[in-house]
């Protein structure tokens, strides 16, 4: 398997939609526990990505674009949280035109790593480390076994939504919700779903061949 | 939803145009990347004093920027933190060779993007300090959240750092006043009623008619309870006891006093609520030193107050005295 900068255009382009879609819904969620702009604010965000989106040069310069835009353009925690995981999994990929099954796994992982970083949370903090960690466990234990790039996209995708289900029984730690003590207890984390919903959209154009 | 407004996209925009066209002589609008500065450059060496948060709470943060105050203030979307390009963009535009001081809220997001332009102003030369405000004793602080909200103890903190910076002070002793006044108040508010985010168009939360939230943070985020509905009185007692308790106020001890209205309610009913609070600490043989009643931290259109208690000393009022001038807060000129 292969993909190549166009198909991480696609990618980021597919995320955008399912942004689009889930606005609503992101913001309903950030409502139950946190300041209802979570839809709102990532789908501005994503608008001005699209518009941005440079032409197809590399995996790095698409990845990089994405980050230097939601950094500038979304505010929020979110704009911060997802323009580091970028611009990490931007270097991650420095100097290919074409991504293998590893090369996925060390962007994710990187994106991860820059996740942990920016927002300190750890695993069962109810935010989007609960989704994006298990992702990237289950994406390198997929390849590590030798699934090919949509099995093992697949199985991130998977346990992005398994993971996001599971922080609506978790009590926050991290970000607005952890005021909420108990009451956090019963909702989703709003983070976690749209970190699912990327792992969707890496799903759905990220498999290979290269387009 | 009913909101005087033209565009939901142009709302903070339009906003701090009319605040830079009401006020000309004191404050000038910075369109991209969006920031209010003060009209006149400060002199030469004098420590630049930028603050910002989601829009939706005016007077703050554009309301106090001017004379003896703030230098710029960075909004972001309605309850959404500024981006680091507007902070970076503001810092370099005031700053006069005295270093920068960042007020920010504690707030997850507020942190992160003033964190970020902290860094891209100080990879080029320019010396930042930060100050955080956490002052809502309605929220634990803890290492299981993440840590107390930043609410009406900001706009004490802005005055009496910007009344130190006005003086001529060195970065290092404003940051010492910033930091003084942030660990010597704190803060409680209530909600009557919910706020509605342009943007959705829709209450955030739904309060029936005989209920309240209690402990309510300023973006509608709900608080330690819901309650039922009381009179004015019960209600100031219940936010501003644990005000008082946490501050450790003792009889003979002196307090700036702040009752503050989220947007959505009338002088008429803050000044009852506030009557209260004056009775509170005069119980408790605490002395109310200086006063501020009315709107000067909101949001949106919330019904609800909050009170902010500012346990004070000569030096602080001093600072507090010091000469202001800006959109929002004006005396002493």
């Amino acid at each position: 398997m292969l993909v190549g900068a166009a198909d991480v255009r696609r990618f980021i382009e597919r995320y955008a939609d399912l942004i689009d879609e889930h606005a609503d819904e992101l913001t309903e969620l950030d409502a139950a526990i946190g300041d209802a702009d979570h839809g709102i604010n990532m789908r501005r965000g994503m608008h001005a990505v699209r518009e941005r989106l440079p032409g197809a040069e590399t995996p790095e310069a698409v990845l990089k674009s994405v980050a230097t835009t939601l950094i500038s353009k979304v505010g929020g925690a979110a704009g911060p949280l997802y323009g580091t995981a970028f611009l990490r999994a931007s270097a991650a990929v420095a100097g290919k035109e074409t991504l293998n099954e590893a090369d996925l796994v060390a962007l994710f992982a990187a994106a991860l790593a820059g996740l942990r970083q920016r927002g300190g949370a750890q695993a069962q903090d109810k935010t989007m480390i609960d989704a994006f960690a298990p992702a990237v466990d289950a994406l390198a234990a997929a390849v590590a076994q030798g699934v090919d790039g949509h099995g093992a996209l697949e199985a991130a995708r998977n346990a992005a939504h398994a993971g996001s289900d599971a922080t609506i029984d978790l009590v926050a730690r991290k970000g607005r919700a952890s005021y909420l003590g108990e009451r956090a207890r019963g909702h989703r984390d709003p983070g976690s779903w749209s970190t699912a919903l990327l792992f969707d959209a890496a799903a759905a154009t990220l498999g290979g061949p290269v387009q | 939803m009913k909101k005087l407004i033209n565009a939901i996209d142009a709302i903070v925009d339009e906003s701090c145009e009319g605040v830079a066209l009401a006020h000309p002589e004191l404050v000038r609008f910075n369109r991209e990347p969006r920031f209010l500065a003060r009209a006149a450059t400060p002199r030469a060496g004098k420590v630049a004093l930028v603050s910002g948060g989601g829009s939706g709470h005016e007077p703050l943060h554009g309301g106090f920027v001017g004379m003896g105050m703030l230098d710029a203030a960075c909004p972001g979307e309605v309850f959404t933190s500024p981006v680091p390009d507007q902070m970076d963009a503001a810092g370099r535009a005031v700053q006069t060779g005295g270093g920068v001081l960042f007020i920010v809220k504690n707030y997850t997001g507020d942190v992160m993007n003033f964190d970020l332009a902290s860094e891209l102003l100080t990879a080029d030369g320019i010396e930042v300090r930060t100050v955080l405000i956490a002052d809502d004793v309605a929220v634990q602080d803890s290492l299981y959240t993440a840590g107390r909200r930043g609410v009406g103890n900001t706009v004490f903190v802005e005055k009496l750092a910007g009344a130190a910076a006005e003086r001529g002070a060195a970065a290092g002793e404003v940051e010492r006043i910033a930091k003084k006044a942030a660990d010597a108040g704190r803060s409680m508010g209530l909600a009557l009623t919910s706020c509605t985010v342009p943007a959705k168009g829709s209450p955030t939360f739904e309060l029936g008619e005989q209920e309240m939230e209690i402990g309510i943070g300023i973006h509608g985020e709900p608080g330690r309870e819901r309650a039922a509905l009381a009179a004015a009185d019960e209600i100031v007692e219940r936010i501003a006891l644990p005000v008082i308790e946490d501050l450790g106020l003792k009889r003979g001890e002196r307090v700036i006093a702040m009752t503050n209205g989220m947007g959505g309610t009338p002088l008429l009913e803050l000044y009852i609520a506030h009557r209260k609070l004056v009775q509170m600490l005069g119980d408790r043989g605490v002395t109310i030193a200086r006063t501020l009643v009315g709107n000067y931290i909101t949001s949106l259109d919330m019904q609800g107050c909050s009170i902010t208690l500012l346990r004070a000393d000569d030096e602080l009022l001093g600072l507090w005295d010091a000469p202001v001038h800006t959109p929002a807060l004006r005396w002493g000129c």
